[in-house]
């Protein structure tokens, strides 16, 4: 079963992501049992089956809008954000625009090429979840990569999960 | 300058942690190479030609003696007894050994250094004016500004992996000498009418494979709203910046898809959301900053010292390294010595862990234990005494740094091309121990006068040829090394981007094409009319008739 760690805790989570392939439309793929992710274009084509069916979450890609989420987010209780590439950090800005400027508080979900060392700066810019792919972490190095969560422990910049900047929060020495 | 406090010295310490938790794991197969590469990459370090390169940050070219001192014993230890000063400040080594990197960070953590974010698509460390605060054509001094926007790119967690590199810099003076028309954001210290400190702010430009200068995004942004509006321009960019093509990636391809307005309605929509909120600064940290950038205790001095006369009118080469390497300072009685590091017998920029010694000396006994690196890679000692420059200038011509040549044609920028670098197509530094070679005669340097020759091993540009009065571009053709030459190039105030002269030269050839620029430059110009300003009124005609007279072009003539 995939593991993730949310609220820096180690947790199991079954539900798949959903992706559309080629071929598949938004509005004809079937959608699994049990709750799922699934894209942007799935919730929108079908969101009073996906409120009925509960146990679900919405992902987005990199070039993804997040505004077009702006009204659903009450809604919500898991956005994901897609990783295509562990260096593509659009996911960052996507993140912090959910938590800063549309105020999104459910659940926000790292997914795609999560990696440990990234942790800290997605945690930062809000995600509360964090899902590596499957595989690719044992169940040992996942725990040992808690530890990178807290990296930093007093950052100098504001971001969507540190509210002011260090020279707001304390009092600093000239 | 700035010291840092314990949460500036936390932030590092922890940094040294991490990586040495990584570069262990990297080394157990825990993490593989596409994954090391961002993690130490944004820790300055390349896998390169003969061993690891480690980039270390000076930020905006400021260092002290003790940290000198600490680069000279990392030097002998870990690296074969020297560094090499880049175009934007910093200081590489060519030879450490990738296990012992995490201990090198320790090391340099010890005296409040770092090599944070001088590589990887990231916000690189920011550069200024190796003047800043001495010069007597400064409006404002950059330098706490500078600190200011090192700690907000620090490790900003939105920002650590945009589509490409940005760098930003800073200026404060009438004349620009950190080429702010060059870089992803430039930023020019200016008072409104109401004698109010903000900034002008400069967007997309860049030297690389397409070099553009930057264009004004705003005119005047208030400076409690600069992380804010910086914030808004990399959000924009970060977002909808090209991740498709590397080549396409950096800012300056996005201002021109969308053009300066287009984008400046993007960057101007997500700073309506951003401006005034938490990141505007306060008086209370500007004033914390500042405090570390106050003047030094100078003395009261007459403006001119009688025993630095005296040595000016009986020493002939004396009074040469004055008029090229000292500068004045806006103190009565001080001076400003830029040590030059060319001479043909090294590279430009390269310094022994000896030189550092004693400059990190000259620095304590003559200059408040301080120093600066410049981009053209030379070093500054900003506050002599006119009455200790003649003492300074013996030792410094003892120790291989007193080349009286400071904007001469032999003060040659150079990025440290195909004997290191593995991006390079051809070598820099053999050519320009060349040119330096054919141009030994100082009575004739001095009289060609002020000339800027910038060569780069390839398109990337790191010695910025594109701004070079003369710039030199090392090309691959074939598997052999040649080399284009641009005329017209010139960085400051009004950047221009040089012209290609036509085919490429073989690096045999190149002592001799340089002097036949120069022996046309000679041949053209008006009385007193610089290098520069000749090629620019003759345009680059008469020189390349001269170049190719007696040449058989090797192919035919392209971009001309």
């Amino acid at each position: 079963m995939p593991k993730l760690i949310r609220n820096r805790q180690i947790v199991e989570d079954a539900r798949p992501v959903v992706i559309l392939e080629e071929g598949e439309t938004a509005a004809t793929i079937a959608l699994p049992e049990g709750g799922a992710i699934v894209p942007l274009a799935v919730w929108q084509a079908r969101r009073d089956e996906l409120l009925a069916h509960g146990c679900f979450g919405v992902w987005l890609a990199g070039d993804q809008e997040p505004r077009d989420l702006a009204d659903d987010l009450a809604q919500l209780q898991t956005i994901a954000i897609h990783f295509p590439k562990f260096a593509d950090g659009r996911g960052y800005s996507l993140a912090t625009l959910l938590r800063s400027r549309f105020g999104y508080r459910g659940e926000l979900r790292a997914i795609g090429e999560v990696l440990r060392d990234q942790f800290n700066y997605l945690v930062r810019c809000g995600f509360d979840a964090l899902q590596p792919a499957e595989g690719r972490y044992t169940d040992t190095q996942l725990l040992a990569a808690l530890g990178s969560i807290a990296d930093f422990s007093e950052p100098y910049q504001v971001s969507a999960a540190v509210p002011d900047p260090l020279f707001r929060r304390v009092r600093r020495a000239a | 300058m700035y010291r840092y406090d314990t949460y500036d010295q936390r932030i590092i310490d922890e940094r040294v942690a991490q990586f040495r938790d990584q570069t262990r794991r990297y080394l157990a197969g825990e993490l593989s190479d596409d994954e090391f590469r961002p993690l130490r990459l944004q820790n300055g370090l390349y896998i390169q030609r003969h061993a690891p390169m480690l980039r270390v940050a000076i930020p905006y070219g400021l260092l002290s003696s003790r940290q000198l001192r600490k680069l000279a014993e990392i030097a002998r230890r870990y690296d074969h007894g020297y560094g090499h000063f880049t175009t934007r400040q910093n200081i590489q080594y060519n030879w450490p050994k990738l296990e012992d990197v995490p201990e090198i960070l320790a090391e340099l953590a010890t005296v409040q250094m770092h090599a944070i974010q001088t590589s990887g698509n990231c916000i690189r460390n920011i550069t200024s004016d190796p003047f800043a605060g001495v010069a007597g054509d400064e409006r404002i001094d950059p330098r706490p500004w500078c600190e200011i926007l090192r700690q907000w790119s620090t490790f900003h967690p939105e920002f650590a992996y945009l589509p490409r590199k940005f760098k930003i810099a800073v200026n404060g003076a009438d004349h620009d000498r950190a080429v702010i028309q060059a870089h992803d954001i430039g930023l020019e210290l200016v008072r409104n009418d109401a004698g109010e400190t903000g900034f002008r702010v400069l967007v997309g430009g860049g030297l690389g494979r397409t070099p553009i200068i930057g264009e004004q995004i705003a005119d005047f942004v208030p400076w409690r709203d600069i992380l804010t509006y910086c914030e808004a321009i990399l959000r924009v960019y970060n977002r909808f910046g090209r991740r498709d093509n590397m080549y396409k990636a950096r800012i300056k391809i996005l201002v021109k898809a969308l053009g300066i307005d287009a984008f400046r309605e993007q960057v101007e929509a997500e700073w309506v959301h951003l401006r005034g909120g938490p990141s505007t600064l306060t008086e209370v940290e500007l004033e914390r900053v500042a405090a570390h950038f106050i003047d030094p205790d100078y003395v009261t001095l007459p403006g001119d010292d009688l025993g630095h006369r005296r040595h000016l009118a009986e020493s002939k080469a004396y009074a040469a390294w004055v008029k090229r390497n000292v500068r004045a300072h806006k103190q009565p009685g001080y001076a400003i010595v830029t040590l030059s590091t060319k001479h043909a017998k090294v590279a430009p920029g390269d310094v022994t862990a000896e030189q550092m010694v004693h400059i990190a000396e000259w620095a304590d006994a003559w200059s408040f234990g301080e120093l600066r690196i410049t981009h053209e890679q030379n070093v500054v000692l900003a506050d002599v005494r006119q009455s200790d420059l003649y003492a300074l200038w013996q030792q410094a011509r003892e120790a291989g740094l007193a080349s009286p040549n400071i904007g001469l044609l032999t003060d040659i920028i150079a990025c440290p091309g195909g004997d290191f670098c593995n991006l390079a197509n051809a070598k820099s530094i053999p050519i320009a121990n060349a040119i330096q070679a054919r141009f030994d005669d100082l009575d004739y340097l001095h009289d060609i006068g002020g000339i800027e020759i910038n060569i780069s091993g390839c398109m990337n540009a790191c010695g910025h040829h594109h701004v070079g009065h003369i710039g030199i571009l090392g090309v691959d053709k074939n598997g052999a090394e040649f080399y284009q030459v641009t005329l017209g190039g010139s960085q400051g105030n009004n950047t221009t981007l040089g012209k290609v002269i036509g085919p490429s030269f073989g690096a045999a050839d190149m002592p001799d094409v340089i002097t036949q620029i120069i022996e046309t430059y000679v041949a053209e110009r008006n009385e007193d009319e610089r290098f520069i300003d000749t090629v620019r009124r003759t345009g680059i005609e008469p020189f390349k008739t001269r170049v190719y007279a007696d040449r058989q072009p090797n192919r035919k003539v392209a971009n001309a």
